[in-house]
């Protein structure tokens, strides 16, 4: 079996996850990334997606994050989300209503690097949309 | 003095206002609790927000292409107020520690003859603030109906804020809050924000880490830069919200004892007057049958 690491999983309301884990999935804003322990020390962004934790019980359990970054060291590994639910507990509707406010937001958004963020954002939404819908 | 009958009705009132006094005294601490969870929910994200950056910062602090939001505009004509207040009074000196804080600022930069503008965050502020800075207030944002504070209000006030400061509106950003210290200490703060300070972090020199950076560490530092102008002002938020309630609570407690001091004072005159008057009755009675 894996070595364990501590995980963390924080949002700026709360801190969801702190535990000792085998290995993490998180979605990386290059690609998916797995952090097993003495992962090289890393700062990477992510974007929305599905973060998949497995507990060194081996246990697997699902969280949604709507971007934000991950601070990666050798014995730990701190994903601080912008916003994150279990994923047990994300409907459709949550994730619709995002997309609808983010698309009201690129009316509004003036400058075209602002724009170019927003719809890249947009875009990821609606693949998670996809991916939830399907599952 | 007052008759029997108007001691009466004062006591009455007196009593119906502490009866109020009371619930609101427990309806605040009953928030006060919860607005202590969510500031302190809110707490490793900052700190980990503020750790982050804080390293990202020395790396970049010599670098001339350095974000705007990190080193500044470098000027420091223009200033920007940012002052969080509550959206109700009866909470003793919450309101006006802030407001009497950001006044003293703003009087302070004109003196110096620099242009201040201000961006008033709930009602009292506002109201305050409106009659003697009414053409430097450039902004108002209230969260009147807002029952539950979320991160998504901290990020409307820190996107109206980073759109004023792309437009080249202002050089500098401080924000006025009040720090929750203990139910009964709120200290009124003053925050610079833009360009960014943080706190000493402690040197972890002992084992400087190398960091990869996916992708490139500008790019992380500009999307992380404004984040954490919203994580700041959410905390700001929080730490107000826990403040107002505390301040709430004690002024409430306060009241409900004086109320309670005005109860005794008022149900001794009125047993006094009583008394006086039963005598007084009594006398007439006595010399009545005395004279036949």
């Amino acid at each position: 079996m894996a070595d364990a690491f501590n995980f963390e999983l924080v949002s700026p309301e709360r801190l969801l996850v702190s535990e000792k884990v085998s290995e993490v999935v998180i979605p990386a804003t290059l690609g998916e990334m797995t952090v097993l322990a003495q992962h090289a020390p890393t700062m990477t962004t992510i974007k929305p997606g599905i973060v998949s934790v497995k507990l060194a019980s081996g246990q697997v359990t699902k969280y949604v994050v709507f971007g934000g970054f991950a601070d990666i060291l050798p014995e730990s590994c701190t994903l601080l989300a912008d916003a994150a639910i279990p994923a047990a507990e994300l409907t459709v509707d949550t994730l619709q209503r995002r997309i609808e406010t983010t698309q009201a937001e690129i009316g509004k958004a003036t400058g075209d690097e602002h724009k170019t963020r927003l719809e890249q954002f947009l875009t990821d939404l609606t693949q998670l949309n996809g991916i939830v819908v399907a599952a | 003095m007052p008759s029997l009958k108007d001691l009466k009705n004062r006591i009455a009132s007196v009593k119906a206002t502490q009866k109020i006094t009371k619930a609101m005294k427990m309806v605040a601490a009953a928030k006060l609790r919860r607005a202590q969870e969510a500031a302190e929910a809110a707490r490793p994200y900052a700190e980990r927000m503020n750790k982050v950056l804080a390293g990202l910062a020395a790396a970049n602090a010599g670098n001339a292409g350095a974000p705007l939001l990190l080193s500044g505009t470098g000027k420091d004509q223009v200033h920007l107020l940012i002052v969080a207040t509550g959206e109700r009074g009866l909470a003793g000196g919450f309101n006006s520690s802030i407001i009497r804080l950001a006044r003293d600022h703003a009087l302070k930069l004109i003196a110096q003859g620099k242009t201040v503008k201000i961006l008033t965050v709930g009602r009292k502020g506002n109201d305050v603030l409106r009659r003697s800075f009414k053409d430097n207030i450039v902004h108002y944002i209230t969260f009147r109906e807002v029952k539950q504070l979320g991160f998504v209000q901290a990020d409307e006030v820190a996107g109206k804020v980073l759109d004023m400061f792309n437009a080249g509106e202002f050089d500098v950003a401080t924000l006025f809050f009040a720090r929750f210290q203990s139910v009964i200490a709120q200290i009124a703060t003053a925050k610079q924000i833009i360009p960014a300070t943080f706190e000493a972090a402690a040197p972890d020199a002992a084992s400087p880490v190398f960091y990869e950076y996916e992708p490139s560490e500008e790019e992380i530092l500009d999307e992380l830069l404004p984040k954490n102008i919203a994580v700041q002002i959410f905390r700001a938020l929080l730490e107000n919200n826990a403040s107002f309630y505390g301040a709430q609570m004690s002024a409430m407690d306060n009241a409900t004892r004086n109320a309670g001091d005005m109860i005794n004072k008022l149900t001794l005159s009125y047993n006094r007057q009583r008394q006086a008057q039963i005598t007084k009755e009594l006398i007439e009675i006595i010399s009545g049958a005395e004279a036949l």
